[in-house]
């Protein structure tokens, strides 16, 4: 355990990071009105350097080893987009700067709405929204306004019980009422249930493709043809497009609205859970509702237009995480046509492979041919005392990220593995002895597995204790 | 480039062990008619040193602010960002690992965030914060659905002097849960008019909105205005500017119900406006209706501290259709910066940080005051933001300023024509110079000024 930053306090001070004040002024009296004490830490510089050197050290990271997390898409970030997302002409910007002064940032936004059109067959894309649930929020904003101006009366969003856990929780804030359609025997959405349930008050059929077992919908353009007869949208949940790059573009089989998450697809750092991005497409016919506003191109000229009268309005304060946009656009033209798609070839390659290799000691409920991600089961351990938590647990133990566990929710002891384009085939055949070694534990020995981690900088944490009885954050009384 | 290691044998090992001929007999599920005919058009893969100077190009048409004697705010500001907030974030053991799903081997994560939460219950003097939201205009869309959620009604008052920017994204947010908003309108000194806000709550609001200092720089009467609405039974959001609560009564001290803002200001570039980060604080009793991410500490097995991301019920995770939030991808690497940032400054630092925005807005104020052709609307009850008038268009002060490498300001003319032609809204961080305040000065007196 590190001391908190508050326990580092020592009868010193901070350093000085500006210059001496030039202006003094008279009179600032009224502005001062506090009365508690913002009781910050102090302590020199060189103890904070210590202090965040020692939480790096307690850290998983990529570019330490493999995360093989369903669905998060943790893949490798090229060194060099740090590089250029720091240059000055990039983070120095004001968002209210005049439009000559900002002509290279526009033409980045432009280029990159253009790039991921062709990627994805849409027809537009505003990049306005920060994460891939604020963009799922904003896709169903576009559909709410969308049927509102078309004097629609529809309240119903349909999910399918595969769908990532943010697409209803999207739906729900949104005003929509979400309801599940069920999946087949063969993990696949089941077309007589969605027949069942839809009517003329489904507003959109919300679907994760390939969805989170990692399976392509093989009758999609059947569904898709269900739903635009009755009338509803369909709203595409492209967090696992890293599966289609190259191979199939959304918008060519009509999907309607659909989110990409480009921190995970087009490889951006996570930083520990943020900040992402998750821009918006959309079709022709969905355009004008598009937040505002839009970048445009005139001769050479790029501008800014916000005159959209049908817009769904904002959704951000400026024009989404720019800083992220610009490490995706380095990522995009430094791989090109045939990069982006020996992406997708090469996640599938992999994950294949490693469900293979897997399915030796591991259940898989749905067998493939999977696209880049697959979900194992763990519940032939069960009759050791098992759980999948105690493999996740065991894992770390031998310096490998855990996959995404019971997710989803529809695979009992489920173990999502997606292990991304970037890892060596040499890595993934670690992985799986390292698999392989932990089922032979669970049989001989399965006190290691409950007793795992051992390795790691705490032991099995007590998430029960903590929502219970919520610490968040250090007593004031503590600190000195 | 290609940032696939994998080698040709390597991938026709992997095909024939998975026991397909061909990556097209992999992919059968996608229907051949599906599928893309030929190369998509992106153009041919670039290598690095190419990606670098493209990009590098298109990053020398921009003139960035930070590069300028810059007083445009309105959300955004120029600040000094110690190195060390840098150095720390470049360390890719934080901006590389992912949420703190397994807990165990994210102690850095979420010790840092810990850390963070406990800086803005602080700087708040509120009882929790969450860990981390997109930035403040979502913050607050966020702590406005929480109040109607908690008061089961659906009317909020927000003062008129607000972003508008804000104001659409709360628009946006509301529209699906068909929340009313409606402006307390401000009096001629530019502040919230409280016999109006007092008549728009004798019909029942799930919260009134407070903005601490206002869009126009200025400072409320917090209290009046937080007795108003509890006495109505509304709860008060308070929507603060970070830096500023080194000086001003924060909102614990004026009993707000929830606590919003921008963390911009505590370490991040401006970016052209994002990646930002919205903080929200609240009381103990609304922990459990607050969206977004939250850390807890707790034990492990042996006893030891440590901890793990918590109350997570609120979320995606179980209940999905009951959740109150969608939050996922929160903006841990911004909280980490605000965390570095305020660990650097310290209360000393900090506060000097506030002093001298104040100090060198209220100088300039004091060195416009009597120009002819300018006008000082509001008067002197501001932070480090004010309101100036020009005789003539905005434009017109704003290009002769730029001329001599100013950026003088946000014209508030499409947003707030009220205010009549010509005004602007000037901000002065610490980063301005006594010596460039006066080149402001001599440009507002209409001094031919060569740079």
């Amino acid at each position: 355990m590190s001391r908190t930053i508050f326990e580092r306090f020592y009868e010193g001070k901070s350093g000085s990071f500006i210059p001496r004040n030039d202006c003094p002024v008279e009179g600032l009296d009224m502005l001062l009105t506090r009365k508690t004490p913002t009781s910050l830490p102090v302590v020199g510089e060189q103890e904070v350097i210590r202090h965040y050197v020692e939480l790096a050290s307690k850290n998983y990271h990529i570019d330490k080893g493999m995360y093989p997390l369903g669905s998060c898409t943790m893949k490798y970030n090229p060194v060099v987009n740090e590089e250029i997302a720091g240059l000055s002409g990039f983070t120095g910007l004001h968002p209210l700067q005049d439009e000559t002064d900002v002509q290279g940032a526009l033409q980045l936004i432009y280029d990159l709405e253009s790039s991921l059109c062709e990627i994805t067959g849409m027809d537009h894309f505003s990049l306005q929204p920060v994460a891939g649930a604020h963009g799922e929020l904003t896709g169903m904003m576009i559909a709410r306004d969308y049927f509102r101006d078309r004097k629609e009366d529809r309240k119903t969003v349909l999910v399918p019980d595969s769908a990532h856990g943010t697409n209803p929780a999207s739906v729900v804030i949104c005003g929509f009422t979400p309801k599940t359609i069920p999946s087949g025997d063969d993990g696949l959405v089941d077309i007589e249930a969605l027949e069942r349930e839809i009517d003329d008050k489904t507003a959109v059929f919300m679907l994760t493709l390939p969805n989170t077992l990692g399976l392509f919908e093989k009758e999609i353009k059947k569904i898709i043809g269900i739903v635009h007869k009755a009338g509803a949208l369909v709203y595409m949940d492209g967090a696992n497009m890293n599966a289609l790059l190259g191979i199939v573009k959304p918008g060519d089989i009509e999907i309607d609205i659909m989110h990409l998450n480009l921190h995970k697809t087009f490889s951006t750092p996570h930083g520990g859970g943020g900040p992402g991005s998750g821009p918006v497409g959309v079709r022709s016919h969905l355009g004008d509702f598009l937040p505002v506003p839009r970048v445009l191109k005139e001769g050479e000229r790029y501008t800014f237009f916000s005159d959209m009268e049908k817009s769904v309005g904002k959704v951000h304060a400026w024009y989404g995480n720019f800083n992220v946009l610009v490490k995706a656009y380095a990522y995009i033209i430094a791989l090109g046509a045939t990069g982006i798609r020996e992406v997708a070839e090469n996640a599938i390659i992999n994950a294949n492979y490693l469900m293979k290799k897997i399915s030796r000691h591991y259940d898989l409920k749905y067998p493939g041919p999977c696209m880049h991600e697959f979900v194992a089961s763990g519940r032939n351990l069960k009759q050791y005392g098992v759980r999948t938590t105690d493999v996740a647990k065991r894992l770390l133990d031998y310096g490998i990220h855990a996959p995404t566990v019971y997710f989803p929710l529809i695979v009992e002891e489920a173990l999502m593995i997606e292990p991304v384009e970037t890892e060596k085939k040499e890595t993934l055949d670690h992985f799986a002895d390292v698999m392989e070694k932990i089922a032979g534990e669970a049989r001989n020995n399965p006190g290691i597995l409950h007793e795992a981690p051992v390795t790691t900088p705490v032991r099995r944490l007590d998430e029960a204790a903590a929502a219970r009885n919520p610490e968040l954050c250090w007593p004031l009384e503590n600190s000195e | 480039m290609s940032y696939v290691q994998n080698t040709d044998r390597d991938r026709k090992e992997m095909l024939g062990y998975i026991g397909v001929s061909s990556f097209d007999e992999l992919i059968e599920p996608v229907a051949r008619e599906l599928r893309v005919k030929g190369d998509l058009k992106l153009g041919l893969p670039m290598s690095e040193a190419e990606v670098v100077s493209h990009c590098a190009a298109l990053a020398r048409r921009n003139s960035p602010a930070s590069e300028m004697a810059s007083f445009l705010g309105a959300g955004i500001y120029d600040r000094y960002i110690p190195a060390t907030v840098r150095y720390v974030l470049s360390r890719s053991e934080f901006y590389t690992s992912y949420t703190p799903y397994q807990a165990e081997v994210s102690q850095g994560t979420l010790q840092a965030i810990y850390e963070y939460q406990t800086m803005i219950t602080r700087l708040t003097a509120m009882d929790a914060a969450n860990a981390s939201m997109y930035d403040a205009a979502t913050s607050l869309a966020e702590s406005l659905l929480m109040a109607c959620a908690i008061k089961r009604t659906d009317r909020v008052l927000v003062p008129a002097a607000l972003s508008q920017r804000i104001r659409r994204v709360l628009e946006s947010y509301s529209a699906g849960r068909h929340i009313t908003i409606e402006s307390i309108p401000w009096k001629d000194d530019g502040t919230v008019d409280l016999d109006e806000a007092e008549r728009l709550l004798s019909e029942k609001a799930a919260a009134v909105i407070l903005a601490q200092p206002n869009y126009f720089g200025l400072l409320e009467d917090a209290s009046a205005v937080s007795s108003l609405a509890h006495g109505k039974g509304a709860l008060l959001i308070a929507l603060v500017d970070p830096v500023s609560l080194a000086l001003v009564a924060p909102p614990g001290e004026y009993e707000a119900d929830i606590a919003v803002g921008e963390g911009q200001s505590l370490g991040i570039p401006q970016s052209f406006g994002g990646p930002l980060l919205g903080f929200m604080a609240t009381r103990k009793e609304y922990i459990r209706k607050c969206p977004g991410r939250l850390i807890s500490a707790t034990v492990d097995s042996e006893g030891k501290r440590g901890y793990v991301m918590t109350l997570q019920t609120r979320e995606q995770h179980i209940r999905r259709e009951k959740a109150t939030s969608n939050i996922c991808t929160n903006e841990g690497l911004c909280a980490l910066a605000a965390a570095v940032y305020l660990s650097t400054m310290g209360d000393d630092g900090f506060r000097e940080v506030a002093l001298q925005s104040a100090a060198k807005s209220h100088r300039l104020y004091e060195m416009l005051s009597g120009l002819p052709g300018v006008t000082l609307p509001f008067g002197k009850q501001f932070f480090q933001e004010f309101v100036v008038r020009f005789d003539g268009p905005a434009s017109r002060f704003l290009s002769r300023a730029k001329k001599s490498g100013i950026l003088g300001g946000v014209s508030l003319e499409d947003d707030f024509p009220e205010l009549g032609k010509g005004a602007v809204l000037v901000a002065v961080t610490e980063k301005r110079s006594l010596a460039e305040l006066e080149l402001f000065r001599d440009i507002a007196a209409g001094k031919e000024v060569r740079v």
